[in-house]
């Protein structure tokens, strides 16, 4: 269990520290960038959308390295981990998503169109989602953390392939920015909500997990009292 | 893979079709929901729609995603059932009891999966053809092609996912779930490619097109094979 407290503790770091740096870039991107040219203050909805799928992408990540350590190592540690990763995954996503489509209205003059990264995300959001609902259909705890790791690591594999196919199929999203072509306040201000969301993703995992791991052992021990 | 192993794999193969060749029971489901799945599109999209007389109908335009949705929906049934009687019977600790590699029960239920997909397919197409009037038969071979890449495709995810479910509560509604989303690549670049093949390729795509379908396939069986024995752990 000292792992476990190990990764809580930090999570409250993280989540302390995150308290000052999304303060900090929230007045950075709303009263310090400047005003962008051709979008007007429409484009300040960036500085949520672009850190969301950073937030996005750790969770996933940290969800599929634990769900392949899970299959080898068999820990319970690794599958609340993963199961805490495409909780918050799923959160990011959606709020990446949304900040997107509502983004896309104004300059795009659509909700949503069928472009590569687009559609890429949504099925991303599909794909864990259905993590979450296999997870919820099975009870013994071994088989459950060891299916959800398998439907995790598929996943992933896929994705690649996926955003190709859809790419090759249609693409209207802007290329991303680079820092060059990008005013170096607006930049200071994006790398700020970048490190906020960072946190604040760390944070709502190693909570995730807490509660996961709370629950496995309640589960475990109801198991023990049948047995 | 030993040879011992490819041995397993025929036999396994073997049994199950032979199963389904007595019984029949989801073969027949099978064919009457996709024939039903394609008279419905013609409904839905409207009387008019197949205009044999006009340069190219409406029903004739989307024919490729029509017959690829029509391959999915029934398909799912197929595959659904692939590990459904064992899990039933209890003949999975039999299959897992057995020694040597777990990839030859893989790909054992993959080719009998395989084979009552291309079964359905060879029935479905000239259904399709009567239905929304294209003419195949002159452009058989790009046709055939793409059927072949896309149902590996299919069959290699629907088998696995099929393995996994097994056991689950609400199995029929979470294997098209998990199922679908990984297998847009393929339904994606089938479509594209059954199009191309169908009304011409002006562009000279259809070799790209199959060129993702068939990484896609190598991926997908690569990953599947690799993984597959965490699946059958009890």
């Amino acid at each position: 269990m000292a792992q476990g407290q190990r990764i809580e503790r930090l999570g409250w770091l993280a989540g302390w520290l995150a308290v000052p740096a999304l303060g900090f870039g929230v007045y950075l991107s709303i009263f310090w960038a400047p005003e962008d040219f051709m979008m007007g203050n429409v484009q300040r909805i960036m500085y949520v959308h672009f850190p969301s799928w950073i937030a996005t992408a750790i969770s996933y990540l940290t969800a599929f390295v634990c769900s392949i350590a899970y299959l080898i190592k068999r820990r319970p540690t690794m599958d609340y981990l993963a199961h805490a990763g495409v909780s918050v995954g799923v959160l990011f996503n959606t709020t990446g998503l949304l900040t997107g489509s509502i983004w896309g209205r104004p300059t795009w003059g659509v909700w949503w169109t069928w472009d590569a990264r687009l559609t890429t995300t949504a099925l991303m959001l599909v794909i864990f989602l259905g993590y979450l609902a296999v997870r919820s259909f099975l009870e013994d705890p071994e088989a459950r953390a060891r299916i959800a790791a398998l439907v995790a690591t598929i996943g992933f594999f896929t994705l690649p392939i996926v955003y190709q196919s859809v790419k090759w199929w249609r693409t209207l999203h802007q290329p991303q920015s680079s820092p060059n072509t990008v005013d170096p306040d607006m930049v200071v201000a994006l790398r700020v909500m970048f490190v906020a969301f960072a946190l604040l993703a760390a944070y709502l995992i190693s909570r995730r997990y807490a509660l996961a791991r709370v629950e496995g052992e309640r589960e475990r021990a109801e198991l023990q009292a049948e047995a | 893979m030993t040879r011992a192993d490819w041995r397993r794999t025929w036999a396994i193969a073997w049994k199950d079709l032979l199963t389904e060749q007595r019984a029949k029971t989801a073969f027949n489901a099978m064919i009457f929901f996709a024939a039903l799945t394609l008279f419905t599109f013609g409904f839905a999209l409207g009387p008019d729609a197949s205009g044999a007389g006009e340069a190219g109908g409406l029903l004739r335009h989307v024919a490729p995603g029509l017959i690829w949705v029509a391959i999915l929906f029934s398909g799912v049934l197929a595959v659904d059932r692939s590990f459904q009687l064992e899990a039933e019977r209890g003949g999975l600790e039999g299959l897992r009891l057995y020694p040597g590699d777990r990839k030859a029960i893989y790909f054992g239920k993959l080719i009998a999966n395989l084979i009552v997909l291309f079964a359905l397919e060879i029935v479905l197409i000239p259904v399709a053809g009567i239905l929304y009037s294209i003419d195949i038969w002159p452009r058989l071979a790009g046709v055939a092609a793409v059927i072949a890449a896309g149902t590996i495709g299919f069959a290699a995810m629907g088998t696995y996912y099929a393995a996994l479910t097994v056991n689950l509560r609400a199995r029929q509604v979470l294997l098209p779930l998990l199922l679908f989303p990984v297998l847009i690549p393929v339904v994606i670049a089938a479509v594209k490619g059954m199009s191309l093949a169908l009304n011409g390729d002006v562009m000279g795509e259809f070799g790209s097109w199959m060129r993702l379908l068939g990484a896609a396939d190598v991926l997908f069986l690569t990953i599947c094979a690799l993984t597959f024995e965490f699946v059958l752990e009890d």
